[in-house]
């Protein structure tokens, strides 16, 4: 399946974004997420199922003014 | 003191977190402005590099109320979705709300920042709008739920003190209750000064600071221009007037003859 995470084109084969945010080294991290524009909370993301062509944001904090 | 939903805050200085040479140099610079309360973006984070989780753990250190950012969204909707992110990611319900308008001036979009103001103000978030002096769209921001207006002194980054002067000083008196906050546009103390002079509650900056050639000293004079400016507005700013008038006595003057006297 191909998807695009943080803009970027992305094989996986997780079927929800929990199983995603773990392959990608995220599972203790301090992160949120997003799926097609719509917020995700933390809970919701092992029943938050990805589909083809899924937009996903991984964010984290950083500096800001 | 003064208090922003609720929170009482004695600093009436909030700083950014961004532009620092060093993470060091941001905690000093940070301490030496007393500054209780941060502001924090959120970003896409990599995978192999991790940046954000290290930039949390000095965020903890530095033990200070964060205030996250909208920065960068073009939209309501943009704008809605990272701040519930943020509220997630930070744990706070406070949400320095920006929509921006084009990239040149950083301008705020106001109709898409009142927009998500009202939809963030239902869902429970405490908003801080970066907005721009006008008085209509400030009472629309009121009107949707803002406790606390944050106008622009000049365009984000542009050091270049209070630029829209004239509209800006009415804001004060038309919204007593509302805590006032310059945000954006500072270069200098003074400028931090006149708008404390002038009555606002608080002034946030970042660059002015981040990029000077010693933060940590730019930090303090910030600080105490804050300060200063403060006691000066609770003290009552004497009137100008168009004629000189003596400060010394006139009365007792040695050689005084009424000629002299024109």
């Amino acid at each position: 399946m191909q998807i695009l995470v943080n803009g970027e084109c992305f094989t996986t084969d997780a079927g929800n974004l929990d199983e995603l945010c773990g392959k990608l080294g995220f599972a203790d991290a301090k992160i949120a997420t997003a799926v097609n524009g719509c917020f995700v909370a933390a809970p919701a993301r092992a029943r938050t199922r990805l589909s083809e062509a899924d937009e996903i944001e991984i964010v984290a904090p950083r500096q800001g003014g | 003191m003064f208090k922003l939903y609720g929170t009482e805050v004695s600093s009436r200085l909030l700083l950014g977190t961004a532009g620092y040479a060093s993470p060091d140099l941001l905690r000093q610079a940070v301490e030496a402005s007393g500054a209780e309360i941060v502001t924090v973006s959120l970003r896409r984070e990599s995978a192999r590099a991790k940046t954000g989780q290290g930039f949390w753990g000095l965020i903890e250190e530095l033990g200070r109320k964060v205030l996250p950012n909208t920065a960068g969204c073009r939209t309501a909707k943009e704008a809605i979705t990272t701040a519930q992110m943020a509220r997630e990611l930070f744990g706070t319900n406070w949400i320095k709300l920006e929509v921006i308008a084009n990239d040149d001036t950083l301008q705020p979009e106001v109709f898409g920042l009142v927009e998500a103001a009202a939809e963030l103000n239902a869902d429970g978030f405490d908003v801080l709008p970066y907005t721009t002096e006008d008085l209509s769209v400030a009472e629309r921001l009121v009107a949707a739920g803002c406790d606390v207006l944050m106008p622009w002194g000049s365009p984000i980054a542009r050091p270049r003190g209070l630029r829209t002067r004239p509209r800006f000083r009415p804001c004060a008196p038309i919204f007593p209750t509302t805590p006032l906050i310059v945000d954006a546009g500072l270069g200098a103390p003074s400028h931090a000064a006149e708008a404390m002079e002038m009555g606002y509650d608080a002034v946030l900056l970042n660059t002015a600071i981040a990029k000077a050639g010693d933060p940590v000293k730019m930090a303090r004079g910030f600080a105490r221009a804050v300060e200063g400016g403060r006691l000066a507005f609770e003290a009552g700013i004497v009137e100008p007037r168009d004629m000189a008038s003596p400060s010394t006595p006139v009365v007792g003057t040695p050689f005084f003859k009424i000629d002299n006297v024109s």
